[in-house]
């Protein structure tokens, strides 16, 4: 017999539901051109276009065509627009509706889909069992094989251009969301209009109906068809209903709190270039939710049922009757429900030529038996497809009896066919439900998991709660609705009688036991057979979530919509338990992809996070500042002079410093204002040091733990009065410092008299450093007395400074005389070129914080969070003596006698100088115990910072080291990289270590 | 993503919110005066209920305010919000033997 056919991808079934043939539309695949029309997704016309192979499958590069019509489609995902800047990988080509010009490539294949050379993979399929890669991966190391894996890996393939689409994001409050504009979904909204509930409707397909579109079914005296066209136009006058198409709810969080996106403009292609929003992400918090979601057919599982041409009788049909495409010339039906008969009539109403219906039932005898037999379809009961003919599409099918619970016997008859509408039932879509924490029980006579108990304020119905006739749609919708929510049923509407007949119950047939599992698919995107399930089971895998995830099984891009069941079932049958045993592996957001752009909206780019200047900001700007982002401020790094690279910028100005004078921007340096009559008492908690017996006007260096004895910060605090104290923490710290001193205040000393105030962007600073600072800072506008003897190191003065109120500290953080001044934050330009001007004669110098770094690793300054890791404690740092002075309690000071924080091997704080002058020590390198270590070996401690020292012309570091305390002048070994240097262990301090430079 | 009515500003979102952890654990008065494995208890054994449990919370992105929550950790329910330094009114849990444990 030949079935091939002259193809006019415009002739269409008469009566098609949702398309135009009138109006055609062109479109490439693969490159080739095709012709389609209005109302088509890509799916339908390719199918119309007879192109069967869409897709290959993940691990064995199988031909595949397509499995269904909707959501649940997992071998027609295809690369959309590729390299153009609207690009989508991983799209169904089942969702997307067809406009003029679009442009989809295959995935996972070379050169294309049809002929792929990777498809000599599934010759040796046995050898790649279920993670097969974990097993097998392994000599000489995983790095050998990962090159190849890597290119092998994943379906679609990353854009490469940016995303030429724009994003946004809104907020909606509702009464009363309804998931799904099918039957259901359109009864329930039905019966809320003209109530005074806030009504929001929406629906994932580009319009509402549902299942309806692709069906032929009555309700009362209209078509389906004409229920969804009148029940949408008495919709759209109810003023407190609003319905939203093309917007899938992906994400079911607390408190009725759901996440979705609308799919604004996607319809519209490449030819949105006007700027208009591609998709809207929706933050929705309703009062009550309403999961109208429908359900999903099963597959059948039977050796080669992954073969293009067989499809799941749902999809046949929705392609018939919705798009007017016949999926094939002639078919058969192949079923355990009554359900699936209608696919039969449907398609011999049609003029398929409709081969066989094969039912795996034995004694069947109802309504719909009856029919098939009066419309002449020769119907098989009790046998099975035993097995398929054809390779890239299905030829015919040889089918045997069923003798129950899966075993087959000997093939009695082969049945040519182009196309097999499979149906194993029908799995509600419980995603949602799942997520929101829904509780699901198997239901026996469905043979499917339905809702249960769920906390959150929520309704399941028609067939997502396992109600699968239209009547019950209707019902639930119209009538249990209104109740739940406590609003009054409108006696208008009745529940329509509609086209049901008595169905015989439907039969497990969860897969065929007696025949080759390695060809009998479960999940047709990554290849999970139930040769890979049995494979769990003999590694005794019993949870059904590490089943999961040994066998891939769900975890392709549709996430198990069709293949969750099925293997749960398989499961269940080869330990021998029920399936509500077994369990169900849990639903997590998204229940569908969603666009990463979506969940970024506007917030991109400059907008992605505010952005902190520091006041005099411009000057620096025209000052050849090299811009970095530090924790939110814009800070220079160095300031280039022209033809100076960065190590030319950075030598100059340390030298400057450590020479003559320079000047550096401390705006953001961390400034906690913290005062009360219990000010003292409360930070001599806070500190590690001794607060009460400082001095007003004195300055001294602090640690802050945290009550894990961890060091938290540092910073140099200060008394102002006797009740006033200003805390300097680093930069990065200030608001966290804020927050975590206010936390003890409130939850644990609420009885201290106490305020905090983070004051950090009230205050401009400019810190004027180097042995010249002092002779810079007198030439200063100022009542201040800045001479030596009268305003020494670590103490504090207020007064006036270029004509502002201002606090001067003495503190460095370069090793040299330093004054740091700061004035409110609006004069700190001002306060800026005053001091450039006035240090002109002494050629002041500008640094910035890579400089500054330099300075402080010679003097063996710490950096919290560089020198220290989330381990170290103040003994690391040295700070044994001076916390033994401290006679009361501090936050974290009894976590430093446990055993573990006294141990004498710790990694400690310590300086770093390298053997040989000519070697850099690697920031990260770990210190080891030989110069040829054998590699795994103990790490002895690493190196936290390095630079080279302009100022000692050689490598310095500082770094956490074993026992670094006892090893002073030790020599050692630093390993990185596969290289390994001699360094020696020196006193963190490499320059002026008596710190004489600091006084002048 | 939760609802929480702030008791200085009302009701918001969640991710204005930080959750700081068990409500109700007491700082030792004198740490000195503890063994290690008590001091250890005080830092890392907390109650963890299946059920409610209570919480302190600060609403960081409005007021910075603490306050306690007691939240179902199943459901997710929040059953009260009650001022720092006081203890929840509603029936049905033995707040002491919470407290109790807490410290034990």
């Amino acid at each position: 017999m030949n079935l091939s056919k002259q193809i006019n991808p415009l002739d269409r079934v008469t009566n098609a539901h949702r398309v135009n043939p009138a109006k055609p539309i062109s479109f490439k695949f693969d490159g080739k051109t095709y012709v389609g029309c209005e109302g088509d997704t890509l799916a339908s016309a390719l199918l119309a276009n007879d192109v069967t192979v869409v897709g290959r499958s993940f691990k064995l590069h199988r031909p595949r065509g397509l499995m269904s019509a909707g959501i649940e489609e997992s071998n027609a995902l295809i690369q959309l627009e590729s390299g153009s800047g609207y690009d989508e990988p991983n799209a169904r080509a089942t969702l997307i509706p067809l406009y003029e010009g679009l442009n989809a490539k295959g995935q996972n294949s070379w050169p294309n889909v049809n002929r792929d050379v990777f498809s000599v993979l599934s010759l040796f399929h046995r050898m790649f069992p279920a993670s097969f890669y974990y097993k097998s991966m392994m000599w000489p190391s995983w790095h050998f094989y990962e090159g190849l894996v890597r290119k092998m890996a994943g379906l679609g393939k990353l854009p490469e251009l940016p995303d030429k689409q724009h994003y946004e994001k809104q907020n909606i409050h509702c009464d009363v969301l309804i998931c799904g504009g099918g039957a259901s979904g359109l009864a329930a909204t039905l019966a809320l209009a003209h109530t005074d509930k806030k009504v929001l409707l929406v629906d994932a397909q580009e319009e509402f109906g549902g299942s309806l579109l692709g069906e032929n079914r009555s309700i009362g005296s209209q078509s389906g068809l004409e229920w969804v066209e009148n029940t949408l136009s008495q919709l759209q006058a109810a003023p407190n209903v609003t319905m939203l198409s093309r917007t899938m709810i992906s994400g079911y969080y607390d408190q009725n709190f759901l996440v979705g996106s609308q799919r604004v403009t996607n319809h519209l292609g490449r030819s949105n270039e006007n700027k208009k929003i591609r998709e809207r992400l929706l933050r929705i918090r309703a009062e009550h939710v309403v999961l109208a979601t429908g359900a999903i057919e099963r597959p059948l599982v039977f050796p080669n049922n992954d073969r293009p041409g067989i499809m799941l009788a749902s999809g046949v049909q929705c392609y018939l009757n919705r798009y007017g495409v016949k999926a094939g010339q002639r078919a058969v039906v192949v079923c355990n429900n009554d359900n699936a008969y209608r696919v039969a009539f449907d398609m011999a109403n049609a003029g398929v030529d409709v081969a066989a219906l094969i039912d795996t039932r034995a004694s069947v005898n109802g309504p719909f038996q009856s029919k098939i037999k009066e419309m002449g379809i020769p119907l098989y009961a009790g046998t099975m497809i035993r097995k398929v003919h054809g390779r890239r599409k299905v030829k015919a099918v040889s089918i045997a009896a069923h003798n129950g619970d899966g075993h087959l016997g000997k093939t009695i008859k082969t049945i040519e066919c182009d196309l097999v509408a499979m149906s194993a039932g029908w799995t509600p879509t419980i995603h949602l439900y799942s997520q929101a924490g829904g509780q699901l029980s198997f239901n026996d006579e469905l043979k499917c998991f339905v809702p249960n108990r769920c906390d959150q304020n929520i309704s399941v119905i028609g067939a997502a709660n396992g109600r699968f006739h239209l009547e019950e749609c209707l019902t639930d919708g119209l009538h249990v609705v209104p109740k739940t929510l406590g609003t009054t049923v409108n006696p208008e509407l009745n529940i329509s009688a509609c086209d049901e007949f008595a169905e015989e119950p439907s039969e497990a047939y969860w897969y065929t036991k007696n025949e080759n599992s390695e060809k009998q698919w479960l999940d047709f995107q990554y290849d999970v057979k139930v040769s890979d399930i049995e494979l769990a089971n003999r590694e005794n895998f019993l949870s059904i979530e590490h089943v999961k995830r040994f066998t891939t099984n769900g975890m392709s891009v549709d996430q198990g919509k069709t293949s969750n069941v099925n293997a749960l079932a398989v499961m269940a049958e080869l330990c021998g338990k029920k399936i509500e045993q077994v369990g169900t592996t849990k639903f997590r957001p998204p229940y569908h992809p969603v666009t990463i752009g979506a969940f970024a909206g506007r917030d991109i780019r400059e907008n992605y996070s505010p952005r902190l200047e520091m006041p005099a900001h411009q000057w620096h700007v025209a000052n050849g500042a090299h811009m970095e982002d530090m924790g939110g401020w814009q800070r220079p790094e160095y300031y280039l002079q022209s033809g100076e690279a960065e190590e030319d910028a950075i030598r100059r100005e340390v030298l400057a410093v450590r020479h003559s004078v320079g000047m550096f921007d401390g705006s953001p340096l961390g400034k906690i204002e913290v005062k009360g009559p219990d000010a003292a008492a409360f930070l001599n908690r806070i500190y590690v040091n001794n607060v009460e017996s400082l001095k007003t006007g004195f300055a001294r260096y602090g640690l802050m733990c945290n009550e894990n004895g961890v060091v938290m910060d540092d910073g140099v605090f200060v008394r102002l009065s006797d009740d006033h104290f200003l805390l300097h923490t680093t930069s990065s710290g200030a608001s966290r410092i804020s927050l975590w001193m206010e936390e003890w205040l409130q939850c644990e000393w609420p009885n201290l008299q106490v305020v905090i105030c983070n004051a950090t962007t009230q205050w401009a600073n400019v810190t004027v450093s180097g042995p010249k600072a002092r002779d810079v800072v007198a030439l200063l506008a100022s009542d201040i007395d800045f001479s030596r003897e009268s305003f020494p190191h670590m103490q504090v003065r207020i007064g006036t400074v270029n004509g502002v109120d201002a606090r001067v500290l003495r503190a460095s953080f370069t090793g040299e005389i330093s004054y740091e001044i700061s004035v409110p934050a609006r004069y700190g330009q001002g306060l800026w070129e005053a001091i450039y001007k006035a240090g002109e004669a002494y050629g002041i110098t500008p640094y910035g914080i890579e400089s500054l770094l330099v300075l402080r690793t010679e003097k063996g300054y710490l950096h919290i969070g560089v020198d220290t890791d989330g381990t170290t404690n103040p003994l690391d740092l040295g700070w044994g003596r001076a916390i033994a002075k401290k006679e009361v309690d501090f936050i974290g000071r009894r976590s430093l006698s446990r055993p573990n924080d006294t141990r004498d091997d710790r990694f400690q704080f310590v300086g770093i100088e390298v053997v040989n002058p000519s070697d850099s020590l690697p920031v990260g390198g770990h210190f080891v115990n030989s110069a040829n270590p054998i590699i795994p070996v103990k790490t002895m401690g690493y190196v936290t910072s390095s630079y080279y020292s302009p100022n000692l012309d050689k490598c310095i570091g500082l770094g956490l080291v074993e026992g670094a305390s006892a090893r002073a002048g030790e020599e050692t070994f630093v390993y990185s990289n596969g290289k390994t240097i001699a360094v020696k262990l020196v006193q963190p301090s490499h320059f002026d270590s008596k710190g004489e430079r600091l006084n002048g | 993503m939760l609802r929480i009515n702030c008791p200085f500003c009302g009701i918001r979102d969640e991710e204005e919110f930080d959750c700081g952890g068990e409500a109700h654990v007491t700082r030792p008065e004198n740490p000195a005066n503890l063994s290690d494995d008590e001091w250890s208890h005080y830092l890392f054994n907390k109650v963890n209920t299946k059920g409610i449990l209570l919480e302190r919370w600060r609403h960081t992105y409005g007021c910075r305010q603490w306050f306690n929550m007691a939240r179902h950790t199943v459901s997710h329910e929040i059953i009260e919000i009650y001022p720092m330094g006081s203890f929840p009114s509603f029936n049905g849990m033995n707040v002491e033997n919470v407290v109790k444990e807490v410290e034990a």
